[in-house]
């Protein structure tokens, strides 16, 4: 079975092969820089890990993409659009944390949410996107638990539940905050399978990571943060201990 | 006594529109309290006081569409003046709703006695929406409560999954293209403009309880949101008939009347509500308690 | 004797001034709406004691009704705690059922209860100078004086006694946990301070009003200064200001005393809100305009070294694409140069920026300050 089954509306086309581009980009927060003239390229269909340090502006970097934070200075084209037009090629993955779970609705309910996107105002999700939603809940192995309330998960659970509503949405760009925080060996398992397949799909995966170990078996790419952009590039030739210890200061090397 | 009551046609106007008034309570207050702001309708129904009694004095009637519209227009600024206190300075949410709520409220009190100074005899019920009378509706308020309600829940019924969206992950909702600050401000509307239509009935000061109990109380009976709004709207309409006829009966104010009859159906459901109740809670061994109804 | 207006005003000052105390540490602690609650169920408190103890009068009834408002502050933490509802819906249920139940006993004359539901929104200042203390035939003055008094001092002697502890504990709970402060003990002995201090501005102000003398002067306080005694001080000052302007314009205009105080609390919140020194709107605008301008500097120096040597220098730092680049209006950007140039940050070589030794410097040092990371060797 092919990863996405079905594709309900046109691919994007990536301009020059890049999936997103940003140039200068400053944004503050309180008057104060959290990104500092970062320029960066993100090329289509690579799995990228974005790694820095607390405050670095990882999370920031994804609002500025979704087009939720007011840049001060720079430029930022996803797919060769501004973001507030290329929203419907993106999928994105907020931290888990950032939701009540003793919310009012079950697994199903959740991930049908995906399907919002592409329905427009007043329509309502209908059987396709309930088999949409069904499939993606697959992917992640939760297909069992799709009926269950959503406060009677497990923390990995609940990022499958975050990471089955983002395939729901048929997405090109898949920005994921932390997506391997705090979950079981399980979830890690599920969550790699899916950048897996996005990946086979040709989708462009950009994951906001903490776990160094980890950079060079599950993404091709890195990106290392710290208010700038320190270096971007393939994993082989961009994760060095030189780069890292630019980004962390020398505490890094004793991680790796 | 009988049944006799539901006879007079009086006594039921009163009753359906205190129905209609409970279950709008109950519909906007489940998205009030998803979204933690059910302390926010308290601040917002003390706000409107000054804007009732404001209304009045600058046009001499007692006309209630006017009233109720000076109502919204204040409210409406109390619920702003909240967001502009947290967001522009240091003053947390708590300390500006209390603040927003007493200093409105305070504002209306010495209104209406500025009020009750007009020679005229107009003035003599506007504290009927301190504590609500609800016997003092007539036909064509309940008209206009009806009329309100069929919009409210219409525009609901409508903007479901978007609204639905915006309770549960606004940032997600504000991913996906949805304008999330509109919606915001058309639900905080809404909510204003449910908490006009119970003033006449409940009165500004227990105002919140017919946002907060329905919906809590909605709550404990189920994990989803679409029955947790009928229930709640349900919940809402039976306090608002329970506690008109009770008014009636024992010669009170409506408003803590229907205020303590939506109490008590809270109270009965966070002890007895299948599973979530917290008198089974007390039974089962440690370790094997549950939150919250299983799928 | 003093006139009665005299002992009208004094009893509002003292609880304006009594009320203000605890409500500082309502405040800091984001308890501010656990006094409104605490207020309105203090009804119910007094109803149910005065089936008690049958007099309005006995000190009893202060005890009894601030019981209950204690308990209130109890049963809502222990709603929260049962993760059935949250905590703000814990506050909305619980405190208007315990209040329409006062309000039903109230309005039903339980016991024979003499109040009127306009007095349990609005107090009943007005009737301080009737009710009179007397000692052995000697007129001692109102009994509301002696009263609020006694909980001005009461309040007063608290805070001071336990004055660090209450930093400490107000300020990180985990430490003074650890020093064996007891964190705990200081929360219930604020539940009940104010507690009894509401019941005994419920003459005062009635139980909505009251919540005015107990948030309204702290947050004015909070935006006027940054230090907890003086925060105190002022919000006394604000308390007492409060009452005696609200006592004054009632008077003058013939408005409803307690309205009037909480109006006045207001207005003196939004004068602070507006124009105090470093937390008010009109300052907060003046520090951004000059932080933005400071920052643009700083924006300027790190873009010029992002792209200095490499091969889109001409494109990136020439002064025709600057304000393009950095989304700058060209006026703006002009005048930002012109600084960055006096500051001897950068030079122009004739449409090209480049950075001074200066310059690069402080470009260094600010991206060193903002995430500790170095500058990149080339």
């Amino acid at each position: 079975m092919p990863f996405f089954p079905s594709v309900l509306h046109e691919p994007p086309t990536p301009v020059d092969g890049l999936a997103i581009e940003v140039a200068d980009l400053t944004v503050m927060y309180d008057e104060r820089p959290v990104l500092w003239d970062v320029d960066w390229q993100v090329p289509a269909g690579v799995r990228m890990a974005v790694v820095g340090p607390n405050g670095a502006g990882k999370t920031t970097l994804l609002r500025s993409i979704l087009g939720l934070v007011r840049p001060v200075t720079g430029s930022i084209t996803v797919f060769g659009r501004p973001p507030a037009e290329a929203r419907r090629w993106i999928a994105y993955v907020p931290q888990r944390t950032a939701v009540d779970w003793d919310f009012p609705a079950t697994v199903l309910d959740v991930v049908m949410m995906g399907r919002y996107g592409h329905l427009g105002w007043v329509r309502r999700p209908g059987a396709q996107d309930r088999e949409r939603a069904m499939e993606a809940l697959a992917q992640v192995g939760m297909a069992d638990l799709a009926h269950r309330q959503i406060g009677q998960l497990s923390a990995g659970q609940q990022q499958r539940v975050f990471v089955a509503r983002a395939l729901a949405q048929d997405a090109w760009l898949y920005l994921m905050d932390e997506p391997f925080a705090g979950v079981d060996a399980i979830t890690e398992q599920a969550i790699v399978e899916v950048l897996r397949g996005l990946k086979a799909a040709g989708r462009t995966v950009i994951v906001v990571h903490h776990d160094l170990q980890t950079v060079p078996l599950y993404f091709e790419w890195v990106t290392l943060l710290n208010v700038r952009c320190v270096a971007c590039g393939p994993v082989a030739t961009t994760f060095t201990a030189d780069s890292l210890r630019q980004t962390y200061g020398e505490r890094a090397i004793v991680a790796l | 006594m009988g049944f006799a009551f539901w006879l007079d046609p009086t006594f039921r106007l009163v009753a359906v529109g205190s129905a209609l008034i409970g279950a709008v309570g109950g519909v906007l207050g489940t998205f009030a309290l998803l979204r933690r702001q059910s302390l926010l309708g308290d601040a917002m129904s003390h706000a409107a006081l000054p804007g009732i009694v404001l209304a009045f004095l600058l046009v001499g009637s007692r006309d209630l569409p006017l009233l109720l519209a000076g109502a919204s227009l204040s409210a409406w600024l109390g619920a702003l003046l909240v967001v502009l206190i947290t967001h522009r300075s240091r003053i947390r949410p708590d300390a500006a709703l209390g603040l927003i709520l007493s200093v409105f409220f305070g504002f209306g009190i010495v209104l209406l006695t500025v009020a009750q100074r007009q020679p005229t005899a107009a003035q003599a019920g506007l504290e009927r929406f301190l504590f609500g009378q609800a016997a003092m509706m007539l036909q064509r308020d309940v008209e206009g409560i009806a009329l309100a309600t069929v919009l409210i829940l219409v525009v609901v019924l409508l903007l479901w999954k978007e609204f639905k969206a915006l309770a549960f992950d606004p940032a997600f909702a504000a991913a996906i293209g949805l304008p999330v600050m509109a919606l915001d401000v058309l639900l905080t509307t809404l909510i204003v403009l449910a908490i006009a239509l119970g003033l006449q009935a409940v009165g500004v000061v227990l105002m919140s309880a017919v946002l907060v109990a329905p919906a809590a109380a909605a709550r404990q009976w189920t994990h989803r949101l679409e029955r947790m709004v009928i229930l709640a709207g349900g919940f809402g309409a039976l306090s608002g008939v329970l506690g008109t006829l009770l008014s009636g009966w024992i010669g009170l104010p409506t408003g803590p009347m229907i205020a303590l009859c939506a109490s008590g159906i809270a109270l009965f459901s966070l002890l007895f509500a299948p599973r979530r109740g917290l008198v089974w809670a007390v039974q089962l061994p440690r370790g094997k308690r549950d939150a919250g109804p299983s799928g | 004797m003093l006139a009665p207006q005299v002992e009208i005003m004094l009893v509002a000052a003292l609880a304006g001034a009594a009320c203000a105390l605890p409500g500082v540490f309502l405040f800091l602690r984001r308890m501010a709406l656990v006094g409104d609650a605490i207020s309105h169920a203090i009804l119910f408190g007094i109803v149910v004691t005065f089936l008690i103890v049958r007099d309005l009068r006995s000190p009893w009834l202060l005890i009894g009704a601030a019981g209950t408002g204690v308990l209130t502050a109890v049963a809502v933490e222990a709603l929260r705690r049962t993760g059935r509802v949250k905590e703000d819906a814990a506050l909305g249920l619980v405190f208007p059922a315990l209040f329409s139940l006062g309000v039903v006993g109230i309005a039903r004359g339980v016991g024979n209860i003499h109040l009127d539901l306009d007095a349990v929104l609005l107090g009943e200042l007005a009737f301080v100078p009737f009710d009179r203390l007397t000692w052995r035939g000697w007129d001692l003055g109102p009994r509301g004086v002696w009263v609020m008094g006694g909980l001005l001092l009461l309040n007063l002697t608290m805070i001071l006694a336990f004055y660090k502890e209450w930093t400490l504990s107000t300020f990180d709970p985990d430490l003074a946990e650890i020093l064996g402060f007891r964190p705990a003990v200081l929360h219930d002995l604020l539940m009940g301070m104010t507690a009894l201090t509401v019941v005994a501005a419920f003459d005062v102000a009635g139980v909505v009003l009251v919540v005015a003398m107990l948030v309204v002067p702290p947050a004015t306080a909070a935006l006027l200064t940054d230090h907890l005694a003086r925060m105190l001080g002022l919000s006394v000052l604000l308390g007492l200001a409060s009452a005696l302007g609200g006592y004054g314009l009632a008077y003058a205009l013939d408005l409803s005393i307690a309205g009037s105080m909480a109006t006045v609390g207001g207005i003196l919140f939004a004068l602070a809100f507006l124009g105090a020194p470093g937390h008010g709107l009109i300052a907060q605008a003046r520090q951004a305009a000059r932080q933005r301008r400071h920052l643009a500097q700083q924006m300027l120096v790190i873009h010029l070294l992002s792209h200095e040597g490499t091969e889109a220098e001409h494109e990136e730092n020439c002064l025709r694409t600057l304000p393009l680049h950095l989304r700058w209006d060209p006026a703006f950007a002009a005048r930002v140069i012109e600084q960055a140039e006096q500051m001897g940050w950068v030079v122009r070589e004739g449409e090209l920026l480049r950075l001074t030794e200066a310059g690069r410097q402080a470009a260094c040092e600010i991206i060193g300050s903002n995430g500790g990371m170095m500058p990149l060797s080339r």
